[in-house]
């Protein structure tokens, strides 16, 4: 624990466990959309602007920022129009953001390890001034996602619905993508854009194996989230591994752990009581997996 | 007193070209229960959404409450019923979270929910017989009991008009007694019904007037027909001779 003395490392720690709240908080809407994988695809763009960032010598992290933010809107934007053509619009978006990124990375002076750190997260990179950015947008996501749960709930559940409910369903979609690249963005410090859809989506698949609602399932991947971030960025630390790969191989390990228990208590109970309860299992594993 | 809750006149709605409703018009006065009775893909559905504003309108109008349709705010005054739950429930979500749904008309985005909203959602479970499942999660609830979250999460913004499409389509008989009682309950509280049908069973003494949908036009309004031997009204009869009118697609939304 001695590592946490030092500066860098406390403040990559606070980092991590506001994105750790954060990112499952937001992605329990889009895995309910059944979008998980939208996360990585904004990644890829923010990558391009934090090659921008870096060539122009601004802070990365607010290029970033910017960058998946367009990004995530023309995603949406493709979406709601949607039909196949946005399939291979989104292709287009996300090979093009990583190769851009990638382009724009090397025409810069950084060295080929910044361009690592980006995508699979480096402690030693968070910055005073990141970490503020991290913790005013990751508090700002937080609330925001507690606070319209009820109507961002409904959007995601059944949008004719909210439609028909008078709800600003645009705008409210919009707002989740917005979300999705600001979290993506101050996420990319700890666990990189390669991997933070991983902490969106896996505290999401493992707290619903054993949760019957959606409030319950939200706050469970919180603190599964906030969990896997705070342990992921101390193995990193002890180890001296990479961050991301900590972090999110600490989250695939509960959601395996928890995997197991949920389907030994089943086979339990079903043992005890012959006659089956429930009329349909929900297909709980194919969010992640598909 | 006839105040128009529901007004369509000279409505056309169109998907790719090609026609799925052609001139229909159709009004719905304050405590009515009408039923939009029709073949699979005679258009009736459509119908439905076309007031909702779900699919756009080719040619004439909708107004709803005297309003134009496009213009439209007071969502709160109705309750929408569909055919099944949406497709989006990747996380679970428990039987009064759904119907808790029902309330944001009424609310709004920002206002948090308070102890009026809960004891809507707690008489609206009642009123389909759901009370002592508002923590059990949908997924696990049969088709019919389903279909009855669906009705309740309407009646919890407590509506003035309830539309409701296909509301007793693959439902038990359990489920269709205890809609058809929720429904009672609604008129007699002066509420107003369009509901879609392709048949009526247990709700047949409720409804006071019938709309029969064929190919896009209405061929009878008026009095409810009679099921069988009837065979003047050709949309009406239990049979599936249009099925192919419409992209399937359509109906599983």
């Amino acid at each position: 624990m001695d590592l946490f003395q030092y500066d860098f490392m406390l403040r990559a720690l606070v980092g991590a466990l506001v994105i750790g709240l954060a990112a499952p908080a937001l992605g329990i809407y889009l895995v309910q959309r059944r979008l998980a994988l939208i996360g990585d695809g904004i990644g890829h763009v923010a990558l391009t602007g934090v090659g921008a960032g870096l060539l122009l010598n601004r802070s990365p992290v607010l290029v970033a920022v910017v960058a998946a933010t367009l990004g995530a809107i023309v995603i949406e934007l493709v979406r709601s129009r949607g039909r196949t053509s946005g399939d291979l619009a989104l292709a287009l978006l996300f090979y093009g953001g990583i190769a851009g990124g990638v382009m724009l990375v090397g025409l810069s002076d950084a060295s080929s390890g910044s361009l690592n750190a980006y995508l699979f997260g480096s402690l030693t990179t968070t910055s005073p001034a990141d970490l503020v950015t991290i913790l005013v947008l990751g508090v700002a996501i937080l609330v925001t996602m507690l606070v319209l749960r009820p109507a961002l709930f409904a959007v995601c559940h059944d949008e004719e619905y909210a439609r028909v409910s008078g709800l600003p369903v645009r705008a409210l979609n919009l707002l989740l993508a917005v979300g999705t690249a600001v979290t993506v963005t101050i996420a990319m410090r700890a666990v990189g854009v390669l991997l933070i859809s991983a902490l969106m989506v896996v505290p999401v698949a493992t707290a619903q194996q054993v949760t019957r609602g959606f409030r319950a399932t939200m706050g469970a991947a919180m603190a599964l989230g906030l969990f896997a971030a705070g342990a992921g960025v101390w193995v990193a630390a002890t180890a001296d591994t990479a961050p991301g790969a900590s972090v999110v191989l600490l989250a695939i390990g509960s959601f395996l752990v928890v995997a197991l228990l949920a389907a030994g208590r089943r086979a339990l109970r079903r043992r005890t009581r012959p006659v089956a309860v429930p009329v349909a299992e929900p297909p709980e594993h194919e969010v992640v997996l598909r | 007193m006839t105040e128009p809750v529901i007004q369509v006149s000279h409505a056309a709605v169109g998907y790719d070209g090609r026609a799925v409703l052609r001139d229909v018009s159709l009004t719905v006065t304050a405590g009515e229960v009408v039923a939009v009775l029709g073949a699979n893909g005679s258009g009736k559905s459509t119908l439905i959404r076309a007031v909702l504003g779900l699919v756009p309108l080719g040619a004439g109008s909708v107004a709803l409450f005297g309003t134009p349709q496009r213009r439209f705010r007071q969502w709160h005054r109705i309750g929408y019923v569909p055919q099944r739950l949406g497709a989006g429930s990747g996380v679970p979500a428990t039987v009064g979270e759904v119907v808790a749904s029902g309330r944001l008309a009424r609310r709004g985005v920002l206002r948090p929910s308070g102890r009026a909203d809960r004891e809507a959602v707690a008489e609206a479970l009642r009123a389909v017989g759901l009370a002592d499942r508002a923590g059990d999660p949908v997924a696990t609830l049969s088709g019919g009991q389903q279909q009855r979250t669906l009705i309740a999460r309407a009646l919890a913004g407590r509506p003035e008009v309830l539309l409701l499409d296909e509301p007793t389509a693959g439902v038990d008989a359990a489920s269709q007694e205890a809609f058809a009682h929720a429904l009672r309950a609604f008129r007699d509280g002066g509420g107003t019904v369009l509901l879609v049908a392709h048949e009526l069973g247990p709700l047949r003494p409720l409804i006071s007037r019938a709309v029969v949908v064929h190919q896009g036009g209405i061929c009878h309004d008026g009095a409810v027909p009679e099921p069988a031997g009837h065979h003047a009204e050709p949309g009406h009869d239990h049979v599936h001779p249009h099925c192919d009118e419409e992209p399937a697609g359509l109906w599983s939304m």
